[in-house]
């Protein structure tokens, strides 16, 4: 659990509005490696060698959430999403 | 005075063939004959609230009974039918018998030789989850299958014994049509390719209702589970592992052929079934094509179980068995599953689009030159696994990460010296060759 990894500095909650935190999630199908989100976000995400995504799976932080907001709204192929854990 | 006698019962062997029960040979057993061997279906007609807590009834025999899904991830069925049941919407149930894995000829032998069996059994989870369409999939190729059960269909609809009308769908020939995602949104007037998830199918599947996907063998299991019991299914298996399976045993056995053995039963007494070694084994292909490679010594003593192959980094999949003998090359065997595999993506995700066919050649450049490291490989893989929208990719994965696992000391002797005299040898893993009616 990265709850438990956290360090005594990261105070900052974890969740959003009670609900359990948010990660990014790409739709595989619907990419086609236009690699605007690792432009634009290449804290998290990183292409692999033909060009496709590779999404880092931790959960968003405050400072974060809102790039990948960003990230997400300007996806060409609308395939990467904000995606809730259900557990 | 009395004497209390204490008795124990007698450590019974469980009656087998239960599914391949009847005469032997393929020729398909009627419904007649079938009624004889297993006795009528047993489908109460009720209305009501009383058919409702006879169909709750009927998902308790099933969960206490143990049984697991047998088309390969082994999720429990009892659990599976009551999410479909309890979901939003009329379920509807589909029956999977499309068997695209090349190594595999269980679901195909069921079909052929018991195909009431498997009617009864989508007739009884149709009653349990309360659907009121049942479909049973089949690969269009083959059309003999289809022809015969809908014959077998036909017979059951003029005795009127299927409270559901059982339709009969061919799938356009690829090895992922058979994907159960892939088959609902075929249903549902689209391609047969997977889609991502979610929804899930169980969930919002055929025309967004809740969907049942079962493998055909373990819906003959549950027509089994319903006249005998719950406890009879558990008398074969072991612990944690109830039941028979259909197994799959092909590659250096004297009768390769389908067995139906109890889970639990080691890898090598199968093999002995299936007429013991005709040459000196190498290692035990485990599950399939999605599945893993394990050395023989360590595959011989193996429990056929879900638990026992996955604690072995193993999977066991849809209940395949391939034997390599010593004189054959696994990296070269793999390296062509691995081409076959690259061949019969969907073509829809990238990474499977472009890793496999990089995977293939990366192992072919191993085998025929040994000129690419373990951990090119192993990286290639890593790119790979977990990023399609199906399992495609990772079951590719898995094979070759188990490859290179199982096959350590070849790896080094093919850096070393380049091929071995094994890649010489005729082809172990059957893939199919003619390619041009799929």
């Amino acid at each position: 659990m990265l709850r438990h990894r956290a360090g005594p500095d990261s105070a900052r909650p974890r969740r959003h509005g009670g609900l359990v935190s948010e990660i990014l999630r790409v739709n595989p199908i619907a990419c086609t490696g236009h690699g605007v989100c690792a432009e634009l976000l290449p804290e998290l995400i990183e292409l692999d060698p033909w060009g496709y995504p590779i999404v880092s799976r931790a959960e968003l932080s405050d400072e974060t959430l809102p790039l990948a907001r960003r990230a997400v709204a300007s996806c060409p192929a609308l395939a990467l999403m904000l995606h809730r854990p259900k557990d | 005075m009395t004497i209390a006698v204490m008795t124990r019962p007698i450590a019974r062997q469980a009656w087998l063939p239960r599914l391949l029960a009847g005469p032997g040979g393929h020729q398909a057993i009627g419904l007649l004959e079938h009624e004889q061997i297993h006795g009528l279906l047993p489908l109460p007609e009720l209305r009501g609230r009383a058919q409702r807590d006879s169909a709750l009834r009927l998902i308790d025999v099933i969960e206490r009974s143990g049984l697991t899904g047998r088309g390969g991830a082994g999720f429990p069925t009892g659990r599976k039918l009551r999410s479909v049941a309890s979901g939003r919407g009329r379920p509807v149930v589909v029956a999977n018998g499309a068997e695209g894995e090349p190594a595999s000829a269980k679901d195909r032998l069921l079909l052929s030789r018991s195909p009431h069996l498997v009617l009864d059994g989508i007739s009884l989870a149709a009653y349990a989850v309360g659907a009121d369409r049942a479909f049973l999939a089949l690969h269009k190729r083959e059309a003999r299958l289809a022809s015969g059960l809908e014959a077998a269909a036909a017979a059951r609809a003029a005795a009127g014994i299927d409270t559901v009308p059982i339709e009969i769908v061919g799938l356009p020939g690829r090895y992922v049509a058979s994907e159960q995602s892939a088959i609902v949104q075929y249903l549902n007037g689209g391609a047969a390719v997977p889609t991502f998830s979610p929804p899930r199918t169980h969930e919002r599947g055929f025309n967004g209702r809740p969907t049942l996907v079962n493998n055909v063998e373990t819906l003959a299991h549950i027509a089994l589970i319903a006249r005998h019991g719950d406890q009879w299914f558990r008398t074969a298996g072991v612990p944690g592992a109830a039941g028979t399976m259909l197994v799959t045993v092909n590659g250096a056995v004297a009768r390769p052929g389908v067995y139906e053995v109890e889970l639990g039963t080691p890898i090598g007494a199968v093999l002995m079934t299936a007429g013991g070694l005709t040459e000196r084994p190498q290692a035990v292909l485990t599950g399939g094509y999605f599945g893993t490679w394990l050395p023989i010594d360590l595959a011989w003593q193996l429990p056929l179980t879900h638990r026992d192959v996955k604690a072995v980094g193993g999977a066991l999949g849809a209940g395949i068995l391939v034997v390599l003998p010593d004189t054959s090359c696994g990296l070269a065997e793999t390296a062509r599953v691995v081409r076959y595999l690259a061949g019969e993506t969907a073509g829809q995700c990238g990474p499977c689009v472009f890793g496999l066919p990089a995977l293939a050649d990366a192992l072919a450049d191993l085998a025929y030159q040994g000129d690419r490291t373990v951990r090119q490989i192993e990286a290639l893989a890593g790119l790979v696994a977990g990023r399609g929208a199906c399992k495609h990719p990772d079951g590719a994965t898995q094979l070759v990460r188990s490859a290179l696992a199982a096959f350590d000391a070849d790896v080094a002797w093919h850096q070393e010296r380049g091929p071995c005299y094994g890649i010489g040898q005729a082809p172990i893993l059957p893939v199919p060759g003619d390619m041009a009616d799929w």
